[in-house]
């Protein structure tokens, strides 16, 4: 087995653990393929620590004499310390570490060798399907089709098989608008807004050039959205000059001219490294341990993070504002749309539709959006706030998504069915994971991988009612409006669960959460007992009444 | 005041719309605004200041800025009206006799014997017996009976056993003020305690062997401990600039078994600037988030915040952990001391995190050893330079630190909010006045009513869910996180920018979990009732009871009624370029707090047309003392149906 052949030294004795609001703890620490494990000589014989190598960021080695340190980075942020006596053991360890955390080939990451300890109830991997989803859109229009032009992915590599478009437009149009959009990236139904018939698209951008090429299937398809005289708003999520750059290396975006029913509007939403960069600066302010408030506020500022929350808040609002309130249709691109474009239109559907606001909705969210949309989750994810491998793929864009919903969970606390452990869960899981979900780049990939049958998705172990039940948030009363987040800077704050979860200890707070759950139980106890109660005594009553009448 | 309407734009957007004519009558104490159901009322005594700006095509504008944070704008159709009510709301905002404070009118129909009574809700006798004095080693001294050793102290005031009326009345003599060493708080399971006073007048060299005597006789009253802190809480170099004026600090050379240090809390002009820095971040238009936290941080007033905790920190874990005594001090001890002695006490006894706790605390730290409420809050016309937000800062204080232990105060946000109102407001006595002398002279407790009586009656609407008596949180010492702990200092919007409703988050856990928690009761209430039916029926079958059969459905559902979801309902400007004023959301309800509000229950009681109410001040009085509407239930307003609301602006762009 080619892992052991990585694994140098697989077991080191004396081994010191430090990490973050734990006392300091010797053990034993052993490599496995996929693992760091460190167990202690404690009475129960449990692992103090149990860590997957694909979570690992980063490493450094320290030497005082022959004991040895290795500081090890993880994607969630966390920090943690492992004092090796032995030079030559450290020296090994440290490079297996390295070489395990960075395996190159998908097919020996973790997923495919999890065995799952627990019963499956449903299999996650069929419970999200695009036939399901049209089966609910089909209940309420039959504007809409289910077409199956990129079953075999020709037409668009990063499309799923089956995507929504316009009754009116057959395959050969879309296979012709897929030539005119960057990478095949047709426009297709995002969000169909029930209660007007709005639709929101997707699309990446068009590939006009320089000398304004043109499309007719591509205008016949987009207006195929809009109600008789209305406009609709086209959402680049690039600024003015962005797109119009963009026009020297093929791609542009829709002149009035071509598409005199839409009117565009311009929104400046980075993308890439940029994004990286802003992750590493926040999370090295957080981890900073000076004691200046001046030096952390401007380190704030400085990373960016928050004006890029803003920014894309804003942008999703905005869309969610032209279906809602303009009772517009909507299409959403920005370069490749896979990324931007993603974050404006999954927010704008949490802000519209209740049901995304659900965890099953949500999960149906990430997995629509995000997974089947294409976000090329391998490259984003491949590394986190620690890397130095700086590579343009490597972005925190879904990471940003996932705050910018704590933003709003945080200004509706009460009108979401999950909390914020829920999105803390699905971060960790994008990064490293023993299940298969988040593994490629788009379902094309995943089909060849076959991941479905290899590896288990994480909504098979999430929906189970035991696991669950940590993920629902107490408060949760539904709430069938659409809910308007602020995003006036006081509104916005760090999300503190993920970026200070290593560096303050949260025990007060979560004692708060814990009372907080416990005066709801015990409510819905009361509630409960004297309902029963009533019944009971509706019940005597009317044998008494019966028994006098007779 | 011929014009028949006036235009008014505040931050919570009653954005232009038509108000009715206010009557000259209604200056006496304060405007009324008011626009359909819609009342506003602004205390004169909240101005904090008044701008005529550049009259537009609509009228001239004046912008007033409330000390209580909010802005208001009105736009006064006739130019000579604008400079009358300009003239007449500067004189108003600004008076020069204590008498033409609101408190002297208001009358919220209490007899004699109810104002007496909340007047001695709060007691500072029984709080000293609380904390275990006197005793062995502390006793109450009248040396200050009729004011005479010092003008800004208390009459009684609790001095060491061992420290005779000479020592006291030769330490105040070299003290700043005259204010000698007194103790503020006790802690009886280790005797250490924390006293206060001002600076020594030290000068370069100068001594004095009584305040020597007085520092030796605190340390003798903690047996446990063979030395005292002194912390000046000044930073080193003003306390160093002022022994050149002739006071200073305490050397430990002079001084037998202490432990000398500095902890640098800024002064208040310091402060005065800060948050006036701060504040021009708040009213930003469409501030980018990097304008926001530079702002913020250019302010320092989180620094600030932090350092006051710091010095309350390290006097906490001085008395808690190591049993020390501790004297602070800054220059005249009433600002920094007040504020440092305070948190401390707070973060030591849980007794001070309930809500009558925290009332007695203010009573002891702030009220009795002479804070100047009427300069610090300009509460009469005076110098500029006096006015500085001392106790704001405090409020601040415990508001972070309600952020960092949510189940540790038995009070809400709101408190604070309300009692940060009332410090400025005039509407009851506590506050007024520089001390307490001043307060007797002016018969404060006859002719004015009690703040805490007031919050007491509405403390349902205090009331922090989380807070259990038996909770872990409650429980002795509070140990805020201190290294790294920066980032938990937050900004506190809920205060900076509590008019701005649109900013703040849509539904609130508080108010859902009060919510819960009251239909909770009801529940037990009704189990207890339905166990005893169920008893009794089976008691009684054998009769075919019938009396039994009442109406059983009479509240078959107890449905919790959180109308959060409908201010959920308005969108607000994405597009950052609105030209009007206010930059920020369309109408979000008409939601307000206790004293400003008014509902449609108590609308009869002002007539629209304020003109046509004959007792004026009854009317106003009627308003301003109704109990606080909570957020629990907030008047539904879907802007939606609001044809004056604009909202899309995004579309002009």
């Amino acid at each position: 087995m080619e892992f052991a052949e990585l694994i140098k030294t697989p077991r080191a004795d004396n081994v010191v653990l430090h990490r973050p609001f734990y006392p300091a703890v010797e053990g034993t620490l052993c490599l496995t393929g996929h693992h760091l494990i460190l167990s202690s000589r404690r009475q129960d014989n449990a692992e103090e620590l149990w860590l997957l190598h694909s979570n690992i960021d980063s490493i450094e080695k320290r030497f005082v004499g022959s004991l040895g340190t290795i500081i090890i980075k993880c994607k969630d942020l966390r920090i943690i310390q492992l004092d090796i006596p032995g030079m030559e053991e450290c020296l090994n360890i440290a490079s297996s570490i390295e070489a395990l955390s960075t395996l190159d080939s998908v097919t020996l990451m973790y997923p495919f060798f999890y065995r799952p300890m627990f019963e499956v109830v449903e299999d996650g991997w069929r419970a999200f399907l695009p036939e399901r989803e049209f089966e609910h859109l089909s209940s309420v229009t039959n504007e809409w089709r289910l077409s199956y032009v990129n079953k075999d992915f020709s037409v668009c590599p990063s499309y799923p098989p089956a995507v929504t478009v316009p009754k009116s437009i057959d395959d050969e149009a879309l296979r012709r608008v897929a030539t005119f959009r960057h990478g095949g990236r047709f426009p297709v139904l995002s969000y169909y807004h029930k209660k007007n018939g709005m639709a929101m698209m997707r699309s990446s951008q068009p590939l006009t050039g320089t000398n304004g090429r043109r499309c007719k299937e591509d205008s016949a398809l987009i207006n195929a959205t809009l109600r008789a005289g209305k406009r609709g708003y086209i959402i680049d999520t690039r600024s003015l000059n962005v797109a119009q750059q963009a026009r020297a290396k093929g791609g542009g975006f829709e002149q009035e001219v071509q598409y005199p029913q839409w009117r565009r509007i311009h929104k400046s939403i980075e993308r890439y490294n940029i994004l990286q960069e802003s992750l590493i600066k926040l999370v090295e302010a957080c981890n900073d341990q000076s004691h200046n408030m001046d030096r952390w506020l401007s380190k704030l500022e400085a990373s960016n993070w928050l004006t890029h929350i803003k920014e894309i808040l804003t942008a999703a609002c905005l869309a969610a504002q032209c279906i809602d309130r303009e009772g517009a249709s909507v299409l959403v691109h920005g370069t490749e749309g896979t990324d931007s474009t993603l974050q404006i239109t999954s927010l704008a559907q949490i802000i519209l539709d209740p049901r995304c606001r659900t965890i099953r909705g949500f999960e149906a969210l990430v997995e629509r959006e995000w997974l089947q949309a294409g976000h090329p989750f391998q490259q984003r994810c491949a590394q986190s706030a620690y890397s130095n491998s700086k590579q343009k793929w490597e972005s925190p864009v879904f990471f940003l998504f996932l705050d910018c919903v704590w933003q709003i969970l945080r200004q509706f606390p009460c009108s979401f069915e999950f909390n914020d452990q829920f999105l803390i869960l699905l971060f960790e899981h994008a990064y490293a994971s023993q299940f298969g979900t988040f593994l490629g780049n788009n379902e094309n990939e995943r089909c060849k991988l076959k991941l479905p049958q290899k590896t288990m998705s994480l909504w098979s172990w999430v929906n189970r009612p035991q696991e669950l039940s940590k993920f629902k948030n107490p408060l949760f009363e539904a709430n069938s409006l659409v809910i308007w987040p602020s995003v006036a800077p006081q509104s916005l704050q760090l999300w503190e669960g993920v970026f200070l979860r290593w560096s303050r200890s949260s025990k007060f707070l979560d004692e708060a959460y814990e009372e907080m759950n416990n005066i709801i139980e015990y409510n819905k106890e009361l509630q409960a007992k004297v309902n029963a109660l009533r019944r009971q005594l509706a019940e005597l009553e009317t044998d008494d009444g019966m028994q006098e009448s007779s | 005041m011929r014009c028949p309407y006036w235009y008014v734009a505040s931050q919570d957007n009653l954005l232009y719309r038509k108000l009715s004519l206010c009557t000259p009558k209604c200056f006496k104490k304060l405007i009324i605004l008011q626009y359909r159901t819609t009342l506003r009322l602004i205390l004169h005594s909240q101005i904090s200041s008044i701008e005529k700006q550049a009259t537009t095509a609509t009228g001239c504008p004046l912008l007033i800025r409330c000390k209580n944070f909010q802005i208001i704008q009105l736009i006064i159709p006739q130019e000579r009206d604008c400079h009358d009510v300009y003239i007449s709301l500067i004189r108003l905002a600004r008076p020069v006799k204590y008498e033409e404070l609101y408190c002297f009118s208001f009358n919220p129909k209490l007899d004699k014997e109810e104002r007496e009574q909340g007047w001695k809700l709060v007691g500072l006798n029984e709080e000293y017996n609380r904390m275990g004095v006197p005793n062995n080693y502390w006793q109450i001294s009248d040396v200050n009976r009729d004011y005479q050793v010092c003008d800004s102290y208390p009459n009684e005031v609790y001095v060491p056993k061992s420290a005779t009326a000479h020592i006291i009345v030769g330490s105040s003599k070299f003290r700043s003020r005259r204010r000698f060493p007194a103790l503020s708080y006790y802690c009886k399971d280790n005797n250490a305690s924390i006293c206060r006073s001002s600076q020594p007048l030290s000068g370069f060299s100068a001594r004095c062997l009584e305040d020597e005597q007085m520092l030796q006789a605190i340390r003798k009253a903690n047996p446990g401990s063979n030395f005292i802190y002194v912390v000046d809480t000044r930073p080193k170099l003003n306390a160093m600039a002022n022994r050149a004026a002739g006071k200073g600090y305490e050397s430990e050379d002079n001084y037998s078994n202490i432990k000398f240090q500095f902890i640098g809390i800024e002064n208040i002009h310091v402060m005065r600037n800060s948050l006036q820095k701060m504040l021009e971040v708040c009213e930003l238009r469409s501030p980018s988030m990097s304008d926001f936290l530079w702002g913020l941080e250019n302010s320092g007033w989180l620094k600030h915040i932090k350092a006051i905790m710091d010095a309350g920190i390290f006097i906490a874990k001085a008395v808690a952990e190591e049993g020390v005594s501790v004297l602070v001090h800054c220059s005249d001890g009433w600002d920094r001391t007040a504020q440092v002695c305070s948190v401390a006490s707070l973060l030591l006894d849980p007794f001070y995190r309930t809500m009558k706790g925290f009332m007695v605390l203010i009573e002891k730290d702030w009220v009795s050893f002479g804070h100047k409420f009427n300069h610090r809050y300009g509460n009469l016309d005076g110098d500029p330079k006096e006015i500085s937000p001392v106790m704001d800062q405090f409020i601040e204080c415990v508001w972070q630190l309600m952020e960092q232990f949510p189940c540790a105060f038995e009070f809400n946000e709101r408190f604070l909010i309300h009692i940060q109102h009332h410090i400025y407001s005039c509407q009851f006595g506590n506050f007024l006045c520089n001390s307490q002398k001043e307060r007797r002279e002016l018969k404060i407790q006859e002719r004015t009513y009690s703040l805490w009586a007031h919050l007491w009656k509405n403390r349902a609407d205090y009331m922090n869910p989380l807070y259990r008596a038996d909770h872990s949180q409650t429980q002795g010492t509070l140990r805020p996180q201190t290294a790294p702990c920066n980032f938990l200092y937050k900004f506190w919007s809920g205060m900076y920018n509590r008019f701005e409703k649109g900013i703040h988050p849509r539904q609130s856990v508080t108010d859902y979990l009060m919510a819960v928690k009251e239909e909770t009761q009801q529940l037990e209430e009704e189990l207890e009732v339905l166990e005893q039916r169920l008893a009794n029926l089976n008691k009684v079958q054998l009769y075919n009871g019938k009396e039994n059969s009442k109406q059983q459905d009479q509240n078959t559902h107890l449905g919790l009624s959180i109308a959060n979801n409908s201010i959920a309902n308005t969108p607000q400007d994405y597009v950052n370029n609105v030209k009007s004023f206010p930059s920020r959301s369309p109408s979000q309800g008409d939601e307000e707090d206790s004293a400003l509000i008014l509902t449609q229950d108590n609308l009869k009681s002002s007539d629209p047309d304020l003109s046509a109410n004959s007792d004026q001040e009854s009317g106003v009085e009627d308003l301003s003392c109704r109990s606080p509407s909570g957020g629990g239930c907030l008047p539904s307003e879907d802007s939606g149906k609001d044809p004056d609301s604009d909202e899309a602006v995004f579309l002009t762009i």
